[in-house]
């Protein structure tokens, strides 16, 4: 199975454009303002395919802040609260599902 | 342990030098990551879910005492306490920083390890059998061989850009702990009737998502060729390697569409032109190489000592024994397996203060040095056998004593999709639910030797194809759900596992490895026939009717 980056782009739900943090790797999303945020809840969430095209490659063109952008799913919870839409996003999330060793 | 020369060290330093100028570059802009990757995946630095991830070679699975410290040193200063022993005798940081890895890997260079050759389509760590030099087995040390390879590969700029990764692993010993048929090049050292060393060659090894048992290519090579010979394999391979698809790239696929009979034909050809050449290793080259691998000055001693005698008498003492103790070729001395697979934690990760008291006793009992195995526990090699019960009480109360050596909690795993950017699925906590299964050590015992592998996607880190139980993870609709295997092996008669039924869900595996469990004592025909051994006697179908029937 292809990593997320590199899989046709299907949008059936709502979805934002999730990255690395270039300088140390941390998990950051696409802000509506066009920067990056560490907290998922301030990500922008669009619901169609070309708005997400267009998300990726606005956050595509500057390289510095931000590596690997992709698509990934999230599920809108109560509020407005913005949750993972998937194992791997609710990993990026909240770290590895068991405890670390030190 | 091998003393690095000034060459080495020249070498690191100016490679630390060039990424830290090239993370410079890419911090500041002047390098896109397109441009910045190939680079830093030459010096072993990925980008995992949710960090860098930077893999350290441990050539030929050896540490000295200082290394290991330093790599403590490196996971409490720039990570965070710990690190990952992997399958192909590295060492993973999963949470570097970049801004941070330039000093990382400074600090990693003084004690002359690095990342280089840990990733690319070049050739690898080259790995052996983490009891060399300290078996009886073994015909010569391996070691020798490895470091050969390793300073005639390192940067070798015919093969820094092969159609796919390359890995060698090599054995002197009967038995084989270093997995060598299921390696691109898979070397056995052993002497032929004239008493000189020779290797028996294998090509075509491998795992991952086309897995294959090594083909025999030649019986004996003298070991003065074995650079041009290694040096024929690779450029055939380089010539006629697939470049078109990714997944029909390693040296295997080209062995399997050609058949090992013509590609050794083709290996043959181009040795002829160079066999007699610069390649050739003469007896001095050999010589320098053995000279400047340090051996213990071991002391004269007996078997048994009075100390081991006492300390046998207590029940834990002796249940760890029997578990972590393997016979020297020295009298009084013994090999000392360091099981890093507590019932529950992670498989292969050590803390900082786990690798620095690892590191002491290295230091005060077993002449500075330390292996890596690749079932991701680690070894002091050389320990006197009346060191033994004060070893145990230091292991012990490190949380590094856990008797389950080759024990069913004995698992390897890869990380899994709880840090690998490529996993489908979690490979660690499946691993720690069934440890916990069976956290229970006098039934553990009972059950014998066998080996469950666990790999979190089709690659294949976890070899999961040779566990004597496989378990690979796939992902459908968006869950997890995890294939299992019977009958694999990795040793001397390495063989691919037989798929024994249907996935299963995360939540369900524990319980259908208890059902294989149970079937195979319901099966065997004594308590020494192993696993893997009823398994090979009556194949999968008595397993499948009792693991899925009793569903």
């Amino acid at each position: 199975m292809a990593a997320p980056q590199q899989q046709k782009l299907k949008v059936n739900g709502p979805v934002t454009v999730t990255a690395n943090r270039l300088t140390d790797g941390v998990v950051v999303w696409r802000t509506a303002e066009g920067g990056w945020s560490t907290e998922l809840n301030d990500a922008i969430v669009v619901t169609t395919a070309p708005e997400a095209i267009a998300l990726l490659e606005a956050a595509g063109k500057r390289d510095t802040d931000a590596v690997g952008p992709y698509v990934a799913p999230v599920i809108l919870g109560e509020g407005s609260a913005i949750l993972p839409g998937n194992l791997r996003e609710r990993i990026r999330v909240a770290g590895p599902t068991f405890e670390l060793p030190a | 342990m091998y003393a690095y020369d000034e060459f080495d060290r020249t070498l690191l330093a100016e490679r630390v030098t060039e990424f830290r100028g090239q993370v410079g570059r890419r911090l500041s802009g002047a390098l896109t990551e397109d441009e910045f990757k190939p680079l830093r995946l030459m010096n072993g630095v990925y980008l995992q879910l949710h960090a860098y991830m930077l893999r350290v070679a441990i050539p030929y699975g050896t540490l000295s005492a200082d290394q290991l410290r330093r790599m403590a040193y490196v996971a409490r200063t720039y990570d965070r306490g710990y690190g990952h022993f992997t399958t192909r005798q590295n060492i993973q940081f999963n949470w570097i920083k970049l801004e941070e890895l330039p000093e990382a890997m400074a600090a990693l260079a003084e004690v002359g390890v690095h990342g280089i050759q840990t990733s690319g389509n070049c050739i690898r760590n080259v790995t052996t059998d983490q009891w060399s030099a300290a078996t009886p087995e073994e015909v010569d040390d391996p070691r020798i061989w490895a470091e050969i390879l390793r300073q005639y590969s390192t940067m070798h700029p015919e093969f820094s850009y092969l159609p796919r990764k390359f890995k060698i692993a090599i054995t002197a010993a009967d038995h084989d702990r270093a997995a060598i048929k299921v390696h691109d090049v898979g070397l056995r050292l052993h002497r032929n009737a004239a008493g000189e060393l020779g290797f028996e060659v294998l090509v075509g090894g491998g795992l991952g998502r086309t897995p294959f048992i090594g083909k025999k290519i030649k019986d004996f090579l003298p070991v003065r060729h074995l650079l041009s010979y290694i040096e024929a394999v690779m450029r055939v391979y380089n010539q006629f390697g697939r470049r078109d698809n990714i997944y029909k790239a390693r040296i295997k696929i080209l062995v399997h569409e050609i058949g090992a009979e013509a590609f050794s034909a083709e290996v043959e050809k181009e040795w002829e032109s160079i066999r007699d050449g610069a390649l050739q290793l003469d007896d001095a080259v050999i010589a320098d190489i053995r000279s400047r691998f340090i051996y213990p000055k071991f002391e004269k001693l007996a078997d048994n000592p009075p100390e081991l005698v006492e300390a046998l008498q207590d029940e834990r003492f002796a249940t760890w024994y029997r578990s972590s103790i393997a016979r020297h070729k020295v009298p009084g001395y013994a090999i000392l397996t360091v099981s890093l697979k507590p019932v529950g934690l992670p498989p292969g990760d050590a803390t900082a203060d786990q690798m620095d008291v690892i590191a002491d006793l290295a230091e005060r009992y077993a002449f500075r040095e330390i292996r890596v195995g690749h079932e991701q526990n680690l070894c002091l090699p050389h320990v006197a056998q009346r060191d033994l019960p004060a070893l145990w009480r230091a292991l012990d109360a490190a949380g590094l004593a856990t008797p389950n050596v080759n024990l069913v909690s004995d698992i390897i795993a890869c990380p899994g999709l709880d840090y690998c950017a490529l996993a489908n699925a979690r490979a660690i906590p499946v691993a720690q639910d069934i440890a916990r299964r069976f956290a229970d050590l006098d039934r553990a015992r009972g059950i014998g030797r066998l080996h469950v592998n666990i790999s979190g996607c089709i690659n294949a880190c976890g070899h999961h194809h040779v566990g004597h139980i496989g378990i690979l993870g796939v992902e459908k609709n968006g869950q997890e759900f995890y294939q299992i295997t019977i009958g694999g092996r990795a040793d001397e008669q390495a063989q691919l596992g037989t798929l024994l039924g249907p996935a299963v869900s995360y939540e369900e595996v524990p319980d259908l490895i208890e059902r294989i469990v149970d079937a195979y004592l319901e099966l065997r025909t004594n308590p020494r026939e192993l696993f893997v051994d009823t398994v090979a006697r009556l194949g999968t179908e008595p397993f499948k009717e009792r693991v899925y029937e009793a569903h």
